[in-house]
């Protein structure tokens, strides 16, 4: 021990010293500047020296695969046949798979018979429980739950606000093709078309005559709807479902049926819920 | 550097032991011959003497896992009683000798094995404080996750934790009718906690505390004391932690000095306990995937790996069962190993914090930390939690690229081939990282000036205390599950163990340097193996609702702080369940501190710190 093994770590840290500072000379002092485009490189495998990312000046942005919390898929708010339409069928396997159970469905039933309508009446995660395990998004059989990018949701308030429900977890499904355009086209591939399932399958049986049970179901909606209802939780008398787990493909068998045919009003009214609703989230942004 | 052969003639088979074991004691020793099971049941008033046996002349001489389960209302194990599992190992290699005792669950007691192997202090411990099992002649009987005075066995089946809801998961409050609450409103005392009135609050007896001082000699009168020289000394007892930036997380240690000297020292843990286990085992098999990320939170994707093993040993019971693809093996090699480096790079940059080089070395280190943690997140979705491995299979194999996209605000976006990433990665970075860490650290005087001699664990202390990983290695066991066990695809692959002979806190570093070299080796055999697997699948066949045939399994990998083991029962009255039954993680980082007090006892105060940084705990695994 004669103090040379120090002298060479020594040597070293000072070439780190050095080192943090050919970028900035490289970069002519703006090495962190907006307008120089020098990310990739130094975020890359040949990067040296400094490679401190200035969160928020800057921010790395997010591979496809990243996963925060979920957010439920909609349909395009210009959607020509659906607009805002879920895409969630309310089947329950994402409550049934997520680990800590964050995740609350309230089914819709048709309230004449008693059976259940593949769409979600309202539909709860609990962020600070959800683990961001990714799961709900890998077992939904209709891609209809995703994992969001945005991670920027600290807030001040714990107990009021970090219950996200329909409203706050609904986004386009452009959204999700613009965060995870890979990702979309290889799902889009596996469902055999861009539209959701459901959809495709009607648009294969020909549509053209109504469902007129479904438009039925819809129209005493509406009717009830006229009063507000809070959707949150209000104790509602459900009837248990005679069938256990109604596939949600099956219950919209009956041959010939389109699943889903909105009237005009309807569709705009859908439309501009769903901009008041993108504004509003928007504005929030801000 | 040795290369480990396993010398599994017939002679030292277990099935030779078991016949030996059976031979030896007929009376006390049976085959368990329950479906799925394996192993040996022997009588409790025997146990210690077949234990001894096991040991001394069996030559098992590793006790790696000791666990209770609880058999309550099961009705496939015919009465309701409590059962200490072990699985003991030579270090010579080879497969687990299994045994098991069963006890009464009114008055749960066995005999305590901590005189065989010392390692079972800690684990003995911990099956009382969970299980309430009461082990007759050990040393130090008290409760050691939870506190001194909590009222009863949080792991038994009849006990329900705060804001219980059903057995298992899924709940049926989630689906159809999923009307949301948060479970804190379920609180009867509302938000402010209310006493009956006819409790004294001044009379109620708070025993955690000083029950931890026990043994400490506290209040001893001074003149009673003497030095090593025979000189009246004054002793101090002094707590360290748990809110002490250099232990790592909310761990604490007690200890006795003698001036700057530790004379006793005693660990106190479990602040960060959350029952991980009673968790698990309300969660469905699947389930526990993603909270094996939040053990050992530095090593994910080692964590996900020894519970796949596990759980994949209980699938192979069924009629019909796929393997993982050749590919999906290749997948979890890499991802354990780049896993291994970031361990270590960690380990010992935080190693160097503890003996006051503060956090320049870390930065260095984990710089490349940062550029595997990336590979992650582009491949598994997350940098730490990555959740990537599932039963039979992964999340998802590499993307092409690793690209990112911009979302939010001032995002910055990044585009790299995956294959080049990590190719660079792997052949250029890393090594060039390794050899910095190298030259800057392993012949830098005050680094040898500070560890050389100090932390000592002797080669048989580190075997009987159930030293796990470089702690291990490091006192000159060349015990390596990757090869005394091979798992995965590790047995084709050329790798050495790392071993150092000293004992000290610098063979551990050695150890840990030499183990990410070979890491790095192991790394590039399988770069070719990622090209001609290309295409394969690794899509994982188990679905979200899978069920896992009746058996006990335990699957044990090699991970960056040691073995890392996973006991996993699935039992019911069908061929298979959806819960697991009993869970449990054999935990390097609370079984490695089982020797603390040992290493520790004669150093000085500052030495300690560092002590503990070379056993390299997490307190999310030691507390679980
Ligand atoms: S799994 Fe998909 S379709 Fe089913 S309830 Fe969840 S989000 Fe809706
Ligand atoms: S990400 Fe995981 S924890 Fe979060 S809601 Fe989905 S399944 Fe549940």
């Amino acid at each position: 021990m004669n103090g040379i093994g120090f002298i060479k770590g020594m040597l070293l840290t000072l070439r780190h010293f050095v080192e943090s500072y050919v970028d900035d000379v490289r970069y002519g002092f703006k090495k962190y500047s907006p307008n120089v485009d020098n990310f990739q490189q130094r975020q890359g495998t040949q990067a040296a020296g400094v490679f401190t990312v200035q969160y928020p000046d800057e921010k790395v942005a997010m591979p496809e695969r990243f996963r925060f919390v979920p957010f439920l898929v909609v349909e395009d708010y210009d959607h020509p046949e659906r607009p805002g339409k879920d895409w969630c069928t309310s089947c329950g396997i994402c409550a049934k798979v997520c680990p800590p159970q964050c995740i609350w469905i309230v089914r819709s039933n048709d309230p004449a018979t008693g059976r259940p309508v593949p769409e979600p009446e309202a539909f709860f995660i609990d962020i600070d429980i959800c683990m961001n395990c990714g799961f709900c998004a890998e077992y939904c059989p209709f891609d209809a739950i995703k994992m969001d990018h945005d991670y920027e949701l600290a807030s001040y308030d714990r107990t009021t606000s970090h219950i996200f429900d329909k409203d706050k977890l609904s986004k386009e499904f452009k959204y999700w093709k613009t965060i995870a355009p890979n990702r979309a086209i290889d799902e889009a591939q596996a469902r055999g078309g861009w539209e959701h399932k459901d959809a495709q399958k009607a648009a294969r049986r020909g549509g053209g005559a109504a469902d007129s049970k479904r438009e039925e179901v819809r129209a005493r909606k509406e009717e009830e709807q006229k009063q507000p209802v809070a959707s949150a939780p209000v104790a509602q008398e459900t009837k248990p479902a005679a069938a256990e787990t109604p596939a949600p493909a099956a219950a919209t068998s009956g041959g010939g049926e389109k699943p889903w045919t909105d009237s005009e009003e309807e569709r705009e009214r859908r439309k501009q819920a769903a901009l008041a609703r993108k504004a509003a989230r928007a504005s929030k942004r801000e | 550097m040795v290369d480990m052969t396993v010398p599994n003639s017939p002679a030292t088979s277990i099935e030779d032991a078991i016949a030996d074991l059976k031979a030896k004691f007929p009376d006390a020793v049976s085959d368990d011959k329950r479906e799925g099971y394996s192993g040996v049941i022997v009588s409790k008033d025997k146990l210690l003497e077949v234990a001894r046996y096991i040991h001394d002349t069996l030559g098992f001489d590793y006790l790696s896992s000791a666990t209770a389960v609880d058999y309550l209302g099961e009705g496939n194990h015919s009465n309701d009683h409590l059962e200490m599992v072990y699985h003991a190992y030579r270090t010579t290699g080879g497969k687990a000798l299994v045994f098991k005792a069963q006890t009464d669950r009114e008055k749960a007691e066995l005999p305590s094995l901590v005189s065989v192997w010392k390692g079972a202090d800690f684990q003995e411990r911990e099956a009382w404080d969970l299980f309430g099992i009461r082990f007759q002649g050990h040393p130090n009987l008290k409760r050691i996750l939870m506190w001194e005075g909590f009222h009863g066995f949080p792991m038994r089946k009849d006990w329900h934790e705060a804001y219980y809801e059903q057995d298992h998961k899924p709940f049926d409050s989630r689906w159809p009718s999923g009307h949301v609450y948060r479970a804190e409103e379920r609180n009867i005392f509302g938000k402010n906690v209310k006493y009956p009135a006819d409790i004294d609050l001044s009379k109620l007896t708070d025993i955690s505390e000083s029950s931890m001082y026990e043994g400490f000699g506290m209040g001893v009168e001074y003149t009673q004391v003497r030095d090593g020289e025979g000189m009246a000394t004054d002793q101090l007892i002094v707590n360290m932690g748990p809110h002490h930036p250099s232990t790592h997380g909310v761990f604490r240690m007690i200890m006795r000095l003698d001036g700057e000297t530790v004379t006793h020292l005693e660990p106190v843990m479990g602040y960060l306990h959350r029952n991980h286990e009673k968790i698990g085992e309300r969660n469905t098999f699947l389930q526990n995937i993603p909270f094996t990320d939040r053990l050992d939170y530095i090593s994910s994707m080692g964590n996900n790996h020894g519970y796949v093993l596990a759980v994949e040993q209980l699938l192979a019971l069924a009629p019909k069962y796929t393997p993982p693809t050749y590919r999906t093996e290749v997948l979890r090699v890499l991802m354990v190993e780049l896993t291994r480096i970031v361990n270590h790079l960690w380990a010992i940059g935080f190693w160097l914090n503890d003996l006051g080089a503060f956090f320049t070395p870390v930065l260095y280190f984990i710089q490349e930390r940062e550029r595997i943690l990336d590979f992650f997140e582009a491949v598994a979705g997350s940098r730490m939690m990555c959740n990537y491995m599932r039963f039979g299979g992964v999340f998802a194999d590499l993307p092409e690229r690793i690209r990112t996209v911009a979302n939010l605000m001032n995002d910055r976006v990044r585009d790299f081939n995956t294959m080049q990433f990590l190719t660079e990665m792997i052949n250029e970075r890393i090594p060039r990282t390794i050899d910095e860490l190298d030259e800057y650290l392993t012949n830098s005087d005050i680094v040898r000036v500070r560890s050389e001699g100090v932390g000592y664990l002797s080669r048989e202390d580190a075997i009987n205390y159930s030293a796990a990983g470089p702690l291990l290695r490091g006192s000159g066991v060349a015990y390596d599950i990757r090869r005394a066990e091979p798992y995965s695809i590790y047995d084709e692959l050329d790798f050495d163990v790392a071993v150092q002979y000293e004992g000290d806190m610098y063979a551990r570093y050695l150890v840990r340097l030499q183990e990410m070299r070979e890491s790095v080796r192991i790394l590039k055999q399988i770069l070719p193996r990622l090209e001609y697997t290309a295409g394969e699948s690794v899509a994982s066949p188990f679905a979200y609702s899978g069920k896992v045939p009746i058996g006990e399994a335990y699957g044990r990998v090699e991970n960056g702080k040691g073995e890392l083991g996973y006991y996993v029962v699935s039992a019911g009255d069908k061929k298979a369940a959806a819960n697991p039954w009993r869970y449990h993680v054999r935990a390097p980082s609370f079984i490695n501190l089982t020797p603390l007090g040992v290493m520790a006892k004669g150093g000085k105060v500052a030495d300690l710190v560092a002590i503990l940084g070379s056993i390299d705990i997490v307190l999310g695994e030691t507390d679980r």
